[in-house]
């Protein structure tokens, strides 16, 4: 993203848009360097369960725990590290169903349109993504939960009201299977 | 099945953020008013059974330098399962999912590098002969951090 995008981005995006800008234009300068590769290797199928998990990782990076922090604090505020917590598994706890719900929006007004699906808290991912005319018309992605397909159907229709004359078609994709899933989550 | 309402505190808390100091889980017993090594058992134990598929950080991909994209391909009935076996076999294949669409693989590529992705995408229209659609995101909207259960 060059740095007209990133501030005029910011400026649809408010406060946490001015934070956001911050962090981009911190970004421009940084590099990784080989201590973050090697907290990041160590890390990154998971923290030790242990009661300090920071210095089992400092011992096997071979640096301070102060420093294994500020590294993983300085990560986190330039967005590298996403979050440091648990993911939990929909599905085992209960959301069985899963639905991808793509939409047809005006391609002018998807930055503000997209900012206010994502922001429901029955979304948890939200992307604008290429389409494939005339077969693939969905430029707006958002994934819902819920424990049935027709609760998702339910939230998929608030989606619809919020967009109002802005939807111009949607579609949910049901997940039918699970074909392959393996650690890595980003 | 129900979940004990200290595992929902936990699952609740731990998503939106982990301290990231020397005694982390000290400064969650303040919080959750649990103790200590309950909440480490429980978060074990949630692990073990599958309830948590991860604890830790989660990296950002793209912003490491690895390439990213959603794909899909529309697979006839018939050959479903021999293109699934195809698709699976690339380790760059991180999920993929059957979904209800004339579009009905929808898998995730993760590269090293952004300039890998194109290369497993001709090799996978290659291998099975089908048109992969690439649908990298353009733009990424406020992504929920929790999931409140």
């Amino acid at each position: 993203m060059d740095l007209f995008h990133v501030i005029s981005d910011a400026g649809v995006r408010g406060l946490r848009g001015l934070k956001m800008l911050a962090a981009s234009l911190q970004q421009i300068d940084y590099k990784l360097d080989d201590v973050d590769r090697r907290i990041i290797s160590a890390t990154q199928s998971g923290l030790p369960l242990t009661k300090r998990p920071f210095d089992d990782v400092a011992e096997q990076v071979g640096v301070s725990v102060t420093d294994v922090i500020t590294r993983m604090q300085q990560m986190t505020d330039l967005g590298i590290i996403r979050r440091t917590g648990v993911v939990p598994n929909h599905y085992k706890l209960g959301f069985k169903s899963n639905g991808m719900s793509v939409w047809q929006v005006p391609e002018d007004k998807i930055i503000q349109l997209g900012e206010k699906v994502g922001a429901l808290d029955f979304v948890s991912h939200c992307y604008q993504r290429p389409v494939f005319l005339p077969e693939w018309p969905y430029n707006l992605f958002a994934m819902v939960h819920g424990t049935t397909h027709e609760e998702v159907k339910g939230k998929v229709e608030k989606i619809s009201e919020l967009l109002a004359k802005d939807d111009n078609g949607h579609q949910i994709l049901f997940s039918t299977r699970i074909l392959k899933k393996t650690g890595l989550r980003i | 099945m129900e979940l004990h309402v200290h595992d929902k505190k936990i699952i609740n808390q731990l998503q939106g953020g982990f301290p990231l100091c020397e005694n982390p889980w000290d400064e969650l017993e303040q919080t959750l008013e649990i103790p200590a090594d309950e909440i480490i058992n429980r978060i074990e134990r949630m692990r073990s059974e599958g309830l948590l598929s991860r604890f830790g950080p989660m990296y950002h991909a793209e912003k490491m330098g690895g390439g990213l994209t959603l794909a899909a391909i529309k697979v006839d009935k018939s050959r479903y399962d021999e293109v699934t076996e195809i698709v699976n076999s690339f380790s760059e294949v991180a999920h993929n999912y059957e979904r209800e669409h004339e579009l009905n693989m929808w898998f995730v590529i993760a590269t090293e590098s952004p300039e890998l992705i194109q290369q497993v995408i001709s090799s996978i229209e290659h291998k099975t002969g089908l048109k992969v659609y690439n649908m990298p995101k353009k733009h990424e909207f406020f992504l929920n951090l929790k999931f409140e259960i």
